[in-house]
């Protein structure tokens, strides 16, 4: 059971994800509102799901590309700084993307996640996770080779099927909070308007940014 | 920063109608002393409560002289929680304050305390020409991705006039927006369907073809603006030009319907060639609101027709002596949050109208109101009997639609034109029946002296001051 916690935090920080406005699911329920239609709602979920799920996945990669090069220190420091650094920039400022609009398609949908995701380190902010212990003997278990004792030199670099699995977790449960959050301001629209948004829109971005320090703490005690 | 979003920023127009009532109103004055006395922004209460109800209780004097204030607007509302570049964090504190004239922009601080708001910044004019090639900033409007400006003009004063963007944070210019203009060469006023992508432009005159007074042979030429451009506001390119054909002279306030699933407005014209009558067209996209998607064309009809009023010779200002009669000049045009109430400011003839808009294509007149004008000269009744110059201009309407705001003053050079004895500045009020109806408060009669008011700016926004992604 100690082992299955890092799937466990990546699918509480894909609900954290899908939780944040600026992910997605206000653009979803925005749509169906201009368009009238729950299916737009729906419609536009997915593609912002997989734009998502796109950013994951590139910050994973790179994790795994670097992991060849690097000493597990130095990469924990490396990992620990750009999550600080992030974190601090956002917690100053925030940045707008441009060019977006109401008028979108999915690919346009899918590009504009892909971008809010990597923009705010979505998949940065999972790294600490992936770089954990359990995950990597996990890893080696289920691929059925041999635990690697904790005193190992190199960092275990993590294979397809756990990038996989790890991608698919995160975005479906970012997915689910989403769509339940945008469906439910849709259908509850005609008698409570969007009143309640006014009052429960917390700071995300300021969330945001405590969240990307706090991984950049996290990944240093792993 | 904040933790939650800024209470006056409302997802559609729907809920802002339910705001609170405003408490305080941001006027820009221009100071008519003879070029000695710089402009300001002053703070008049409104407060019914307030023992100084209608009473200037602040003003900012701008640190030049001769900027010519007229429109401003906040730097962050409504539009901030768009969903596409959701800040909902940022504040409605500062305005945007810039000389028409001077292209000098002012940053005014109003949190700390609103009736004595604090000058944090000034941009140059040579700032704004060197990022934007822009000067004689217009109309402002706070955009969900940065502060928007439209500008008359080229540094040189002649066009082409635009749009460009300050940052919303630093304030600072970012350069030009328009990646293709098409044939668009004069600017005035802008608008946004945020829920469709469009922005739509009107057009005055560049800044030499204004800045000297009204030129009638430009005028009688049709030389000054007549059409309407519509753009994409995603690709910052134009798509199409709507004329009004020549005779229609001056196309100058925009106000675009609030709900963002709608995509027609309003524009007013200053006058026509042939009767001196002002008007309103209605743009429009025919194939409905939802499914035209980009390739829907835009369409534009006279919805409304203001006749001239007959006058004698000795009773017009030397422009006008020649047509014996005083047209109305139509100056600002105003929508209600619901978009079912058109406020319209009869410049010359003294009147401001309220039309029933709840057909777009078939207004209904029901309401007048006579405040000053060119020949009638019509008194207020908290000083019965005081001829009173000057007429109804810039119109801003309170976000529950149930109080109007109005001042008299157009643009130095103009006033002079048509009221040649020298304005004396004032602001009035209107109360407004649920359904419809208008009447001057006697209890609100706000005068300025020397100072000429323009444009109003409630405290916590207005029917002008917020744009919606959410119907």
């Amino acid at each position: 059971m100690t082992h299955n916690w890092p799937w466990v935090a990546l699918a509480l920080l894909g609900a954290y994800h899908g939780l944040n406005p600026a992910m997605g699911w206000l653009f979803a329920l925005a749509l169906g509102l201009q368009e009238k239609r729950r299916s737009a709602v729906i419609g536009a979920l997915l593609p912002i799901a997989l734009g998502h799920a796109a950013a994951i996945t590139v910050a994973i990669l790179a994790l795994r590309f670097v992991q060849h090069f690097l000493p597990v220190n130095i990469l924990k420091w490396g990992v620990a700084l750009i999550l600080f650094t992030l974190g601090v920039y956002r917690l100053f400022r925030a940045n707008h993307p441009r060019g977006a609009g109401m008028r979108v398609g999915g690919r346009d949908l899918f590009v504009w996640s892909f971008l809010m995701a990597s923009a705010h380190g979505a998949g940065l902010m999972l790294l600490p996770v992936l770089m954990a212990q359990p995950m990597s003997v996990m890893t080696h278990s289920m691929a059925g080779g041999m635990p690697l004792t904790p005193l190992s030199l190199s960092a275990p670099s993590l294979s397809a099927t756990t990038i996989g699995l790890a991608v698919l977790i995160h975005t479906a449960s970012m997915l689910a909070v989403a769509g339940v959050l945008a469906v439910v301001f849709f259908e509850t629209y005609e008698k409570v308007g969007l009143r309640l948004l006014r009052h429960t829109w917390l700071n995300f971005d300021l969330l945001w940014a405590i969240a990307l320090l706090v991984a950049g703490c996290l990944v240093l005690f792993f | 920063m904040l933790w939650k979003t800024d209470p006056t920023f409302y997802p559609s127009p729907k809920l802002a109608m339910q705001a609170p009532v405003e408490k305080l109103a941001y006027v820009a004055a221009l100071n008519a002393s003879g070029g000695s006395q710089p402009d300001a922004l002053v703070v008049v209460d409104v407060d019914h409560e307030s023992d100084k109800y209608g009473q200037i209780v602040g003003r900012v004097d701008m640190p030049n002289v001769g900027d010519e204030l007229h429109h401003f607007g906040w730097n962050a509302c409504s539009s901030a929680l768009c969903p596409y570049a959701p800040h909902p964090h940022v504040e409605r504190r500062y305005l945007i304050v810039p000389g028409l004239r001077s292209s000098r922009i002012h940053v005014i601080d109003t949190k700390d305390n609103p009736k004595k708001p604090k000058i944090v910044k000034v941009i140059e004019p040579k700032d704004v020409a060197e990022r934007t090639g822009y000067s004689r900033p217009h109309t402002i409007h706070c955009g969900p991705d940065g502060i928007y400006l439209s500008a008359l003009g080229s540094p040189s004063g002649d066009g082409p006039g635009g749009i460009f963007a300050l940052d919303h944070y630093n304030f600072e210019p970012l350069g030009r927006w328009e990646v293709d203009r098409g044939p668009q060469y004069f600017g005035y006023d802008f608008a946004w369907h945020l829920g469709h992508d469009i922005a739509v432009t009107s057009e005055w005159g560049t800044p030499n073809m204004v800045e000297n007074g009204v030129n009638p042979e430009l005028l009688l030429g049709g030389k000054y603006g007549h059409s309407l451009h519509i753009w994409d506001l995603r690709k910052r390119r134009h798509l199409q030009s709507l004329d009004l054909g020549a005779e229609q002279q001056m196309v100058l306030e925009l106000r675009a319907a609030h709900d963002p699933t709608k995509a027609y407005g309003f524009v007013g014209v200053v006058t026509s060639l042939k009767d001196l009558s002002s008007s309103i067209w209605l743009w429009h996209r025919p194939n409905g609101a939802s499914n035209g998607g980009s390739n829907g064309k835009f369409e534009i009809k006279k919805v409304i027709e203001i006749p001239a009023e007959p006058a004698e010779a000795s009773q017009l200002p030397p422009l006008l002596q020649g047509f014996k009669a005083v047209p109305p000049l139509l100056t600002d045009i105003n929508l209600s949050l619901d978009d079912r109430f058109l406020y319209a400011s009869c410049w010359g003839t003294g009147e401001m109208r309220q039309y029933d808009v709840s057909d777009p294509f078939n207004p209904k007149l029901i309401g007048s109101v006579h405040v000053g004008g060119i020949v009638r000269r019509a008194s207020h009744p908290a000083k019965p009997g005081e001829p009173l110059n000057g007429g109804p201009q810039m119109v801003e309407i309170s976000r529950d639609g149930r109080r109007v705001y109005f001042t008299n003053s157009l643009y130095a050079a103009w006033d002079k034109q048509f009221y040649p004895d020298g304005i004396r500045g004032w602001m009035v009020k209107l109360d407004v029946a649920e359904d419809g109806g208008i009447q001057l408060d006697r209890s609100l009669f706000t005068e300025f002296g020397d100072l000429r008011p323009h444009q109003v700016k409630l405290q916590g926004g207005d029917a002008s001051s917020d744009f919606y992604c959410y119907p």
